[in-house]
């Protein structure tokens, strides 16, 4: 069964890595639409770790007989999830990078043609 | 016809002055356009120097972006015809006019000069030949049509091939994905023979782990590419 102690620790660290996001946007370190992901992660977490009959009917649904095993695996699930996400902000990153170095080397190579005289074509 | 020859240089200073001056005394109705792929040597003072357009990226980028580039470039100022040519020397510029042949006579938009259709002088180690071999059977199994060699950056182009290549073109050990591409697009490629140096300076980019890493990701790249939609005639 799960202790209290347990509920209490994965609360104070759910309720302390909200706090963080929460003043990460805040301060402008941290954009809203990365942020939803944490905060839905840090929401079920908390959930779960309060109500612990939502955990066991959890548990007992999915076949694990420790229900803490249960709250550790939708942990890693929510953060599976959130690496995955970042792999394609990533990927588009690095392809608008990309474009843009592309776009540069076209753009100076224009301006140093415009600079120089004019050849005979 | 306005005729571009796109050179993709890293680090290349020992042999852009000689590639360049090689394509221009092959051709002199090329415009070479060395795409300088964050060099830290003199690549492009010294390929400006000897005569090109230089493209300078402001940092590396791989052989895939900086041939893109370079394709861009002729896209943008309508070029009628590019050729892509290492900048190490490796191809040879006298086989130009060969290479160039199908394109001219409009029997192809594409063509690709192979080492190994009547090849002469190349003869890679027992591993890269399997690999080369393993990806050409894959992909004349994927595009119905026979092709000995996927890794050749010895290419010709017409306008359509510019402007499909110039729009879309893959990041990183690009060759294998591109031959896809060109069939998938519905365009004309066939294999020209050519020969090929040893290289004249720097070193080939293969090592045991990049080979690795190149089996991994031409392979991914080619099965999910089959399952996207195949694009509309162009």
């Amino acid at each position: 069964m799960i202790d209290t102690r347990l509920t209490f620790v994965a609360a104070l660290a759910v309720v302390l890595v909200l706090g963080t996001i929460v003043e990460l946007i805040r301060r402008h370190r941290l954009q809203e639409r990365y942020a939803l992901l944490w905060i839905a992660t840090g929401g079920v977490m908390l959930v779960l770790s309060i109500w612990r009959n939502a955990l066991h009917s959890f548990s007992d649904l999915i076949g694990v007989a420790y229900p803490p095993s249960a709250l550790f695996m939708v942990a890693g699930l929510f953060v599976f999830v959130v690496l995955l996400h970042y792999s394609t902000v990533l990927s588009r990153l690095s392809e608008q990078n990309k474009t843009l170095a592309q776009r540069i080397a076209l753009l100076e190579e224009r301006l140093r043609d415009r600079d120089r005289p004019r050849r005979a074509a | 016809m306005r005729k571009a020859a796109v050179v993709p240089a890293y680090n290349e200073a020992g042999s852009i002055v000689a590639v360049v001056a090689e394509i221009r005394a092959a051709d002199p109705e090329f415009e070479v356009v060395v795409v300088d792929d964050g060099s830290t040597d003199a690549t492009a003072e010294l390929a400006g120097s000897a005569g090109a357009t230089v493209l300078r990226l402001p940092y590396n980028l791989g052989i895939g972006a900086a041939v893109q580039t370079g394709l861009q470039y002729a896209n943008e100022n309508d070029f009628d015809l590019a050729v892509q040519i290492d900048g190490d020397g490796q191809h040879d510029a006298r086989e130009l006019e060969q290479l160039l042949a199908p394109i001219v006579s409009g029997e192809a938009d594409i063509a690709v000069g192979t080492r190994f259709a009547g090849a002469r002088f190349y003869r890679p180690s027992v591993a890269r030949r399997l690999g080369i071999a393993l990806f050409a059977g894959l992909v004349s199994l994927i595009v119905r049509q026979r092709v000995t060699d996927t890794t050749s950056g010895f290419r010709a182009m017409n306008r359509r091939g510019i402007r499909l290549f110039a729009a879309d073109y893959p990041h990183d050990y690009p060759e294998v994905e591109a031959t896809v591409l060109v069939f998938r697009h519905r365009l004309r490629m066939v294999e020209v023979p050519v020969a090929m140096r040893q290289r004249e300076t720097g070193r080939s980019s293969i090592t045991i782990f990049r080979s690795l890493y190149y089996m991994g990701k031409v392979s991914l790249a080619l099965f999910v590419g089959l399952l996207r939609p195949r694009p509309a005639a162009g």
